[in-house]
């Protein structure tokens, strides 16, 4: 994630080969790592049933590809997710159904921040859904999200976790805009200062 | 990956490539947030760059290390991608380094092209009203650092055995925190990485009875939905709301309109004042009281304990409109007492201003534009330094959460790119060399990352004793001893 643009271009395109056949170990491990730096210190969450849940939803989805290096790839159905930089560049990926939109920046070098690691304790892996109809076919945010989403910089009507928005089917060829100080996507432009 | 991206940006790095591989000798004066994330930042966008942080205490991470409640770990979790920052070869931490006795701010803007100031705020807003100084009467940062650790305020021995009440001023995060640390059942506490002499201190605490005071109402309560949320939802603790307290006018009704965070809060608030009337009462229960429309007049003294804080004189407001959709509290002349032996003041921090910095009193914050630190104004018109910048709190005023500076940052950093394509930078600098010589010279005992890894495998291991994440060192001595160790 240190690497300046040519090498982030680099990188994806190793990524490219990855999914044609190759093993990419690079953003699996670094999530396992996130996510196992997390869990463990986490006594008392509120959301914990559902994080756990989650965790483990993903975590089976990343133990089942290890197990079958050569299948893996080619049996997960991918969608593609167009994220749009805070410089206006469309970047499209290609997602497998069951991965966060988080992880699938991260796994493609996209910079979303994800401060919390998942645990919906920030908004920086905030997103907006640039299309109404994309983000009406997602499910309800829950209260959780919601509360995060109240501080979001820059939040508008369609502003969604990027960590509690999983790929599926009717997601393919959504746009997804990461939040930028210096262009604000605001429709309301309340931005909420508690801390 | 399109291949025309690709091509764009292999152009455009050829020819920048010029400018941002040039060394950038950046010294970020803060290692909270707001100085981690513009590192980040700085580092991803200038292959030059070379970052230093520095820091007073020997411990990195600012008040996600010391601020942030200890049964609140998910939100500590940012520490993560900050140490990944402090590793990158292009940067170095140095902790135990104090900016105003240790060096000077002109000896770090001799040594570095770059000086970002971003030390937060360690100080608080006075209400300014008589009493202020009776004992028992504490700020919350100071109640916080406490019970986080911080060693300078390890010794505080807040006294929490002299009554069963505590008066919380003000309803800001800062507020239920130091709310739900005082009324939290000891049991939960005890696995957090709270500090053990808070620990102990509020296993005799006598404390069950907690006022979260406000001279507003409901709808501009500074509270956040999760924390609102969390306090509501502590088994065996009473949350008690007036009904009364909860009517809307008009102006009320406009402000929750144009804001989605004042309307949730105020729905929440609601439905625990509805909950909060059936339940029954008990002599041990922990009890968390809003109180809303009410502003400290002066603060009582004990006729037994002279000296001793006994109660809070308050006056009921009214709110009344100051324009632009907002609305500030006015007296109305009735008063009441409030009884306790325990005030903590959470009604905003403040910073600190240090010598050859302008600072502005009223604002608590360092003069500045978008960021540029504001070296005098001449007819109206600022004139700003170059090569001195402010991030995080000490440029926006003490408000917003850890993620809020990223965005602070990233136009910080917007800056300094401009300021280096118009070439402000081109001449020659020490950077970190010129620092280590400086620092030795002075026999300064830094405290660098390797350091602090030390200080945190021994606060983990013995945390890990006692089923707590980690036990945390609170005295300058143990810290300084832990990161010297071999």
């Amino acid at each position: 994630m240190f690497g300046h643009r040519i090498s982030r271009s680099g990188s994806a395109i190793v990524k490219q080969l990855a999914r044609e056949g190759y093993k990419s170990t690079y953003g699996r491990r670094n999530l396992q790592r996130s996510y196992g730096h997390y869990l463990p210190s986490l006594p008392m969450v509120q959301t914990r049933t559902s994080q756990e849940a989650f965790f483990l939803k993903n975590h089976r989805f990343y133990t089942a590809s290890a197990s079958t290096p050569e299948e893996g790839d080619e049996e997960t159905e991918k969608i593609t997710i167009i994220f749009v930089d805070k410089d206006g560049e469309e970047i499209p990926v290609k997602v497998p159904i069951g991965m966060s939109v988080l992880e699938a920046a991260h796994e493609n070098d996209i910079d979303l921040e994800g401060a919390c690691e998942a645990s919906l304790a920030c908004s920086t892996c905030h997103v907006i859904v640039m299309d109404t109809e994309y983000y009406n076919k997602l499910e309800e945010p829950t209260d959780e999200e919601n509360d995060m989403l109240d501080l979001a910089f820059g939040l508008t009507e369609t502003s969604r976790l990027g960590c509690q928005v999983i790929a599926s089917p009717e997601l393919d060829g959504v746009h997804l805009a990461i939040p930028s100080a210096t262009r604000n996507f605001a429709v309301d432009g309340f931005v909420p200062k508690p801390h | 990956m399109s291949r025309r991206y690709l091509a764009r940006y292999l152009v455009s790095r050829y020819f920048s490539s010029s400018v941002s591989s040039r060394p950038l000798h950046v010294c970020i004066v803060g290692s909270g947030p707001a100085g981690f994330y513009t590192a980040d930042k700085l580092l991803k966008a200038h292959e030059g760059a070379r970052v230093d942080i520095i820091d007073r205490l020997p411990t990195p991470f600012g008040l996600v290390r010391s601020g942030v409640a200890p049964d609140h770990p998910e939100t500590k979790i940012a520490i993560n991608q900050f140490s990944r920052v402090a590793q990158h070869e292009r940067c170095s931490f140095y902790g135990n380094v104090k900016l105003g006795s240790d060096l000077l701010l002109s000896e770090l803007r001799d040594l570095y092209h770059v000086v970002v100031l971003a030390y937060g705020a360690e100080s608080d807003k006075d209400l300014g009203i008589p009493g202020e100084s009776l004992s028992g009467i504490y700020s919350a940062r100071e109640f916080v650092w406490w019970y986080n650790g911080h060693p300078d305020y390890s010794s505080l021995k807040p006294d929490l055995k002299s009554s069963d009440t505590a008066v919380i001023l003000g309803q800001g995060n800062v507020a239920l925190d130091v709310a739900r640390i005082l009324l939290r059942p000891r049991t939960e506490l005890a696995s957090t990485d709270i500090a053990r002499h808070a620990l102990s201190a509020l296993e005799e605490s006598s404390i069950r009875k907690v006022f979260l005071v406000g001279r507003r109402g409901p709808v501009q309560a500074a509270l956040t939905a999760k924390e609102l949320r969390e306090v509501l939802g502590i088994k065996n603790m009473h949350i008690r709301i007036k009904e009364t307290d909860l009517t809307v006018t008009p102006a009320d009704e406009e402000e929750m309109k144009n804001s989605r965070i004042r309307k949730r809060i105020y729905e929440l608030l609601s439905k625990a004042a509805a909950a909060a009337g059936t339940s029954e009462s008990d002599p041990d229960q922990r009890e968390l009281h809003f109180v809303f429309f009410r502003q400290p007049d002066r603060f009582l003294e004990s006729n037994e304990r002279k000296g001793h804080v006994s109660g809070v004189n308050l006056e009921k407001t009214i709110l009344e409109s100051a324009g632009s959709g907002k609305q500030l509290a006015v007296g109305t002349g009735e008063f009441e007492d409030l009884n306790c032996s325990l005030v903590l003041k959470a009604i905003g921090y403040k910073s600190v201003p240090i010598n050859g910095l302008p600072f502005d009193h009223k604002k608590g914050v360092v003069p500045n534009v978008r960021g540029r630190v504001v070296s005098q104004t001449v007819e109206g018109l600022s004139q700003t330094e170059r090569g001195l910048y402010v991030c995080g709190w000490l440029k926006r005023g003490p408000v917003g959460i850890i993620a809020t500076n990223l965005y602070c940052a990233e136009e910080m950093v917007g800056r300094i790119s401009e300021d280096i394509e118009e070439g402000v930078f081109t001449s020659s600098k020490e950077g970190s060399k010129g620092l280590m010589q400086l620092l030795e010279k002075r026999e300064v005992k830094k405290v660098d990352f390797s350091g602090w890894e030390k200080i945190d495998a021994k606060e983990k291991q013995m945390g890990s004793e006692k089923n707590k994440p980690r036990e945390k060192l609170v005295t300058w001595e143990d810290l300084l001893a832990a990161a010297a160790a071999n």
